[in-house]
């Protein structure tokens, strides 16, 4: 089924079909209609789920921590401030191993206070052992947040997942979305089944202190997990692919980068409008290329070497700032750059903080810049 | 439930607490009455130092520790994914000592003591946070000298007085709030016990001495939890069904006594030279 929906409507919508047994979620903007449409479809008997209506947000993932550890499938969502507030909770999902899936309809950061779109506030929580997958569309909001359950429940995996969608742009935004059927998504998705769960019958500590001889050990397992994800992405990916005819690319997305001497770096909604300022471009002759990330975490550092390793010179498209630094996308693409042969030059261009709006114009200004480096043009 | 009829069976066992410790006492005997089909939903403080770190587990019935606000918020989300799974027979007990309960864990209580969801939070109230050396919290006593209380020139220790949690606990209006102390262990048994009978939150708040934290003899512990409430310290107080029920003290004791034996007021038996 087609019909108009954004982002927001989107991600309830795959709550629904992923039959998402306890829900525990605090309203802030942008992200409110995801939680009131969830609330909505309990209450219309769309839903066979359990609401627990908290009272902030660490007690929202607090919540959903708790259910996880009972063997249920959780849902939560937030945006900014209210995923600032839940950083403590981050670490303890993620150190649990509990495959929680939270949607971030990413909002900028007080103060100065704002509501609109940036990603400073997932960006900020990159290192707290969380899969972060950004999204295009409402369309790939839905489908992600589909996905997000089978790479977080793998058994391999078991690391929560953020689904990042940008505030107003994408979660208040109508767009056309083809609706999956309640039977092919069971197809997709089984039934949660975890290993280890609350089990008088098998007592076991659920986050236990752990000392200096074996703390690093439990580090290191949640980074070989991540390792793994990287894999588990592109295989759901696929998977879905076949299943729904739509893919998104697994881990990054590369749009007309063959023989481009300039690629963007983008993530989010801002890609599609890059993607038609490429498109005009190489229609007058410039070489450019796009590379949307999908993940930032895992980092698809290996795509790109790949996808980028032959361009000339790299701009990347910050929503954020690692402030003392740069953008922190930027750093990580250099990072993942280090050691090529031949090093594209990297520009980093920090833009759409606090929703300032990104333009063809302002897209169309970085690639003249980023061209201009370029060594054939000097 | 007489003393007599608890189960032998021990579900907190082999724990790090310093000798004469009241709040390993006061987990044991809970967990005597709630039995094996619990789970205990726990916190940064003394009771998690002294239990769960690895390998030394202590339970024998499933425990998850949660970050220190959020005690009661986790044991919400237990509660319902336990309904979910059909294994509602799992009896959810929450434990936070006084700190993780009347500070940094309130707001999560009181969320989920406003829901209804069935469960039991236990608070072990040593008076102050004990597992990070003894420093000042809402539940400290007035007068009480604490690593951020201390006493010098000007300053009596803990100047303001205790936070009145029960009552606070109360005003959500939930079927049943008590206060009990491991002095008075039939009293608070009887209390636990009605706590699982109970419809809906239960909260029962219990004193449980610390020989380091108030600096006493460690043999002296069930003692001091019976003088507390000789000396008019601890109440023990319940509150069902909207009405509270305070027992009287039979056999009132001086607070002086009471003070003489602990550290922590040693400057007001000095200051009010000897009289009390
Ligand atoms: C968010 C956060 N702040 C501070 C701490 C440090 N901390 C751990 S236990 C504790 C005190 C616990 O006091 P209480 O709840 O009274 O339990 P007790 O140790 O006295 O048994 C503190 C301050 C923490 N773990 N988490
Ligand atoms: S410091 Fe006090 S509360 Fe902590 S283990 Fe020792 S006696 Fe028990
Ligand atoms: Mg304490």
């Amino acid at each position: 089924m087609r019909d108009y929906r954004n982002a927001n409507e989107a991600v309830a919508l795959a709550v629904r079909l992923a039959r998402v047994e306890v829900v525990a979620a605090y309203p802030i903007t942008p992200q409110t209609a995801i939680v009131e449409e969830i609330a909505g479809q309990i209450a219309r008997g769309e839903l066979d789920a359990e609401y627990i209506r908290v009272e902030s947000e660490h007690s929202a993932l607090a919540a959903c921590y708790g259910a996880a550890v009972a063997g249920a499938r959780v849902f939560t969502a937030t945006s900014s401030q209210g995923l600032a507030y839940m950083y403590e909770m981050l670490h303890y999902a993620s150190g649990s191993r509990v495959p929680v899936v939270m949607a971030v309809v990413n909002r900028g950061l007080a103060a100065p206070w704002t509501i609109w779109t940036d990603h400073q506030d997932s960006v900020s929580c990159r290192d707290t052992g969380w899969i972060q997958l950004y999204v295009e569309t409402a369309q790939e909001a839905l489908d992600t947040a589909l996905q997000a359950y089978r790479i977080a429940e793998h058994g391999e995996v078991l690391t929560p997942v953020m689904v990042c969608l940008d505030g107003f742009v994408l979660s208040h935004t109508e767009e056309v979305v083809e609706i999956p059927r309640q039977e092919e998504v069971d197809s997709f998705l089984p039934p949660y089944r975890p290993a280890y769960y609350v089990d008088p019958e098998r007592p076991a500590v659920f986050a236990p202190g752990m000392g200096p001889d074996l703390y690093p050990s439990y580090k290191r397992s949640q980074q070989l997990a991540m390792e793994k994800a990287r894999e588990v992405i592109k295989a759901v990916d696929e998977e879905f692919g076949a299943l729904f005819g739509r893919r998104y690319g697994g881990l990054a997305e590369p749009y007309r980068c063959e023989g481009a001497k300039a690629v963007l770096v983008t993530l989010g909604s801002v890609t599609s409008t890059a993607r038609e300022v490429v498109d005009r471009l190489r229609q007058q002759g410039h070489a450019v290329g796009l590379l949307r990330l999908r993940a930032l975490r895992p980092f698809p550092a290996q795509e790109i070497r790949e996808i980028l390793g032959g361009a000339e010179v790299v701009a990347v498209l910050d929503r954020n700032c690692s402030f003392g630094l740069e953008g922190a996308v930027c750093t990580e693409v250099k990072a993942a750059l280090y050691g090529l042969a031949r090093q594209p030059q990297v520009l980093g261009f920090i833009r759409g903080l606090g929703g300032q709006d990104i333009s063809q114009a302002d897209i169309e200004e970085i690639f003249q810049h980023a061209l201009s480096f370029s060594p054939g043009r000097r | 439930m007489r003393i007599e009829e608890l189960r032998e069976e021990e579900f907190v066992c082999g724990s790090f607490a310093c000798a004469g410790c009241g709040a390993i006492l006061a987990v044991r005997l809970a967990l005597k009455v709630l039995g094996p089909e619990t789970v205990v939903v726990t916190t940064p403080s003394c009771l998690l130092g002294v239990t769960t770190f690895y390998p030394q587990l202590a339970f024998k019935v499933p425990c998850v520790n949660v970050p220190f606000p959020a005690t009661a918020a986790a044991v919400s989300g237990l509660v319902a994914g336990l309904r979910r799974k059909g294994r509602e027979n799992v009896r959810v007990l929450g434990i936070a000592g006084d700190g993780g309960t009347v500070d940094i864990g309130l707001q999560a209580l009181s969320g989920a003591l406003e829901r209804g969801d069935r469960f039991i939070f236990l608070c072990y109230d040593n008076e102050a946070y004990m597992n990070t050396g003894g420093q000042r919290s809402g539940s400290t006593p007035l007068g009480a000298s604490t690593a951020t209380t201390p006493v010098g020139r000007g300053a009596k220790g803990e100047d303001r007085p205790k936070k009145d949690m029960l009552r606070i606990v109360a005003a959500h209006n939930i079927p049943y709030a008590a206060s009990a102390s491991i002095g008075y262990p039939a009293d608070y048994i009887r209390k636990l016990e009605k706590a699982v009978k109970a419809g809906g939150p239960a909260y029962i708040q219990v004193l449980t001495p610390c020989p380091p934290g108030w600096g006493y003899r460690s043999d002296l512990t069930v003692h001091l939890a019976r003088l507390a409430v000789q000396a008019g310290q601890w109440a023990l107080a319940e509150y069902e069904e909207g009405a509270w029920r305070v027992k009287e003290v039979s056999n009132p004791r001086p607070v002086r006594e009471y003070w003489a034996l602990q550290k922590r007021f040693a400057h007001l038996l000095q200051e009010s030279g000897g009289e009390g």
